[in-house]
């Protein structure tokens, strides 16, 4: 059992700025995120690209917003459960919080904090007919590559024309028996050195490369045994043990559209004159996944919400107690870790 | 003061609206159905714009000369589903006077 002050659920801008502003009033805090890293949004679907309102950075690439996050927060030791989605909630007597993830991972805190974004991030699964009864229970049909041992010497059929579909064709080149990648067209989206790769595996015979050509169809009773592939206006049918669709991912608000919040336009609606609360006391929605009149969905908007959110959590676990707001500048940073930043002392000396 | 154009969006229940367009707020049609509410938040316009996930895929009905698709335009529609010859992506088609009477039609949510 995982155990600390204020549960995040959601590592991007909003969720790892709640750290820094909780650690300063003494609020430990830990981040569930369905993805394999940080960041969010600003790592999964553009981390390359610019944004250029952020107060006090004319110009931050997304991934490098994310590792500055990243750093700011590291003094206060937020705990990461990565690559698990947030599934159950269920508040205790005494009024905290017990949530569970699709893994059963269990974590305990006094307030949750949902910086969920869009929602969780899975895979954009292409409409065929019939393709839900491969996916389960390891019939053939799989969005993600997570145990490479299972490829080995196993027929393997790719889709897509991105970094994944490249980057996983290369990798299980060498796993599997043989490898087909099959894309829409000749040209691919991704870093060059994996183009060039794959160009080289095909050239030698190791990739068998399909394009254009899209999968339209299955065979198989109880396992997949072969995907009818289109090319060229012509239909030709190749032998799998697996077919891997990988058509990037996209978010969807999840498991939490069921933990009885009230939800307007596919987000959460708080009270954004106070704290950020939702209908459920405790829990509160910060960033781009709450609504309110006027609501603004950006990364500065989510920052301040964060920060206001925290006090609440404060006045939940202090009742009674005042707060008094001191600035960083003044009183510095004590991290968790024993670590304190603080102003340099200016120099008071005569001049004679 | 630039004009407002008039743009006929079919939305995912097949209902035809016609909405007008200022062409003076930088917009493109995603933003558009947007503004009108035509398709439920977070259903359109996920990546916020980047030609980065099709959600504001769109069939382009009538013949209006549009600008043609850019590399990025024509990389993410190859990765989307229920693309047709005249898929478009609603986030890359800017409204500017030249386009005035544009017909589109949302794609399915995918």
């Amino acid at each position: 059992m995982i155990e600390t002050d204020i549960l995040i659920i959601g590592a991007g801008p909003t969720g790892l700025f709640t750290v820094f502003e909780a650690g300063l009033l003494k609020l430990k805090c830990h981040i569930i995120d369905g993805l394999p890293q940080p960041g969010g949004q600003l790592s999964e679907l553009y981390p390359k690209k610019p944004i250029f309102d952020i107060p006090g950075f004319p110009s931050v690439l997304a991934g490098d917003l994310v590792s500055k996050l990243t750093e700011q927060i590291k003094q206060f030791q937020p705990g990461f459960t990565l690559n698990e989605v947030a599934e159950t909630i269920d508040q205790l007597e005494d009024g905290t919080f017990l949530v569970t993830t699709n893994k059963g991972t269990k974590h305990h805190a006094n307030s949750v904090a949902i910086a969920g974004g869009l929602g969780s991030f899975e895979p954009r699964k292409p409409q065929l007919e019939g393709i839900e009864f491969y996916e389960q229970n390891d019939r053939g049909v799989d969005y993600f590559v997570k145990d490479p041992e299972k490829f080995r010497n196993k027929k393997v059929v790719i889709s897509g024309g991105g970094d994944s579909a490249l980057d996983w064709s290369i990798f299980l080149s060498n796993i599997a028996s043989s490898v087909t990648l099959v894309h829409r067209r000749n040209e691919f989206r991704g870093a060059l050195d994996s183009v060039d790769k794959v160009q080289e595996l095909k050239e030698l015979g190791i990739i068998k490369l399909i394009t254009p050509g899209e999968i339209v169809g299955f065979n198989g009773k109880d396992q997949i045994e072969s995907v009818i592939i289109e090319t060229n206006g012509e239909k030709i049918t190749t032998e799998t043990d697996y077919f891997i669709p990988l058509f990037g991912l996209t978010p969807k608000l999840g498991p939490i559209a069921n933990w009885g919040l009230e939800i307007e336009k596919n987000a959460i609606k708080v009270n954004n004159s106070l704290d950020y609360q939702t209908n459920i006391p405790g829990i509160y929605a910060i960033g781009d996944v709450n609504t309110y009149p006027g609501k603004l969905k950006l990364i500065l908007c989510g920052f301040h919400e964060a920060t206001l959110m925290v006090q609440s959590v404060y006045q939940r676990m202090n009742p009674g107690k005042k707060y008094v707001l001191k600035y960083t500048t003044v009183s510095g940073v004590d991290g968790f870790d024993g670590t304190r930043k603080e102003a340099e002392k200016q120099v008071v000396k005569s001049i004679n | 003061m630039s004009a407002d154009i008039k743009i006929k969006i079919t939305d995912r229940d097949g209902v035809t609206h016609e909405v007008l367009a200022p062409t003076d707020m930088n917009l493109n049609i995603m933003e558009v159905v947007r503004m009108y509410e035509l398709a439920p938040e977070g259903t359109i316009g996920i990546c916020g714009g980047m030609a980065m996930c099709a959600s504001c895929q769109c069939y382009v009905l009538n013949s209006i000369e549009i600008p043609e698709k850019g590399d990025d335009e024509e990389a993410m529609l190859s990765e989307a589903f229920n693309v047709k010859p005249n898929s478009r992506l609603g986030c890359q088609i800017h409204i500017t006077e030249d386009i005035e009477g544009l017909e589109i039609e949302l794609a399915p949510e995918a």
